[in-house]
């Protein structure tokens, strides 16, 4: 905790990221390129005007982040990142936009209003957590050689004998997910019960409140 | 490696999606900003992992544990959120979140509520509560 370290925090990082290693080693070079091609898609995704791009960038960002999780010989949890997040989480997310029908093309309402203050969020957070994590792990080295410390063997071994219990919970939550993701998302579901309650009262197709409003509204996302 | 370089890409990315979270305005691109930050804490629980599975002597490989839960927690989270969010665009015309001040239902929602000042229409819908409790 030297005070040239607390000196200003953008000038703290670069010191300490060169003067930490004075001959950096070949998976770091790898690691910070792969880094700065991540960061930059990240900030893309985050700022680009166009909506589907967005979630185009947020592939290279993902992919970015499995290269990482290999160059850090987490093989295992980089193959689960491209099969969940590339594979399913982008294209769910693309069919999301799709169908709230967002604009193809520059929507010049992307950003709110607030944006210079979440900037001024954004960039004080960065500043500090960047400032305290790297004043904390400066002399703090990941020692890379050796068996891969996330291969598929050692990530099975020690989540089926230490973490089956959290593992079996998180079927669970997967099944609810499920369960509640059909609930949301089936059309009629909501007025299935009012109506079939209402219909002991009355004969059916007079009740205007939902005969009525549903086929108008149905129509109209039809037309659109 | 140097345990600063996915520490601080990691904290730079969760800053990103910070940023994401609070500017951005369509439903979809805030949840798209809430993965870039569980995915800068999946990052940061790998480094960790892996730096404390050589430094220990015996490990539960907690980190990479807690990583593939989030994997599966962030895409049950995902597939609710889109549900939520297209449940939202069904009813309300519109994935816009800064419209989506007012939790109550009306008939003509947004068109009527974008011609009135913001204390009008929260009293027009006192008072529709008020109609609805009546």
């Amino acid at each position: 905790m030297s005070l040239a370290a607390v000196a200003a925090s953008p000038a703290t990082t670069t010191a300490a990221e060169t003067n930490g290693f004075l001959s950096p080693t070949g998976v770091e070079i790898a690691f910070l390129l792969v880094g700065l091609v991540t960061l930059g898609a990240a900030v893309v995704t985050v700022t680009t005007k166009q909506l589907v791009h967005a979630a185009l960038w947020l592939v290279v960002t993902l992919g970015g982040l499995a290269v990482e999780y290999l160059l850090l010989t987490a093989e295992f949890i980089a193959w689960v990142q491209v099969l969940i997040y590339v594979g399913s989480v982008v294209v769910l997310l693309l069919f999301g936009l799709m169908l709230t029908k967002a604009p193809i093309g520059r929507s010049p309402d992307a950003d709110s209003g607030n944006r210079w203050a979440a900037l001024t969020v954004a960039i004080a957070a960065a500043t500090a957590l960047v400032w305290v994590v790297v004043d904390a792990f400066r002399t703090t080295w990941i020692d890379l050689d050796g068996a891969a410390a996330g291969s598929t063997a050692v990530t099975g071994a020690s989540l089926f004998q230490n973490w089956v219990l959290p593992f079996e919970a998180l079927s669970v939550l997967l099944l609810a997910a499920l369960v509640g993701a059909i609930v949301l998302s089936r059309k009629a579901a909501a007025n299935r019960p009012t109506g079939s309650t209402a219909l002991g009262k009355q004969p059916a197709g007079t009740d205007p409140a939902t005969s009525d409003e549903q086929p108008s509204r149905q129509g109209k996302e039809g037309a659109r | 490696m140097h345990l600063a370089y996915p520490a601080v890409l990691s904290a730079l990315l969760f800053c990103t999606g910070l940023y994401g979270v609070l500017a951005r305005r369509n439903a979809i691109l805030v949840l798209m900003s809430v993965e870039l930050m569980l995915n800068a804490v999946n990052l940061n629980l790998v480094a960790f992992d892996v730096w404390l599975s050589k430094t220990a002597q015996d490990t539960l490989h907690s980190g990479q544990a807690l990583t593939l839960f989030t994997i599966a927690i962030a895409a049950a989270e995902i597939g609710i959120g889109l549900a939520i969010v297209l449940a939202v665009y069904r009813n309300r015309g519109t994935s816009d979140i800064d419209k989506l001040r007012d939790t109550a239902e009306t008939d003509d929602g947004d068109d009527s509520d974008d011609g009135h000042d913001a204390h009008e229409s929260a009293a027009s819908t006192t008072a529709e509560k008020a109609e609805a409790t009546a």
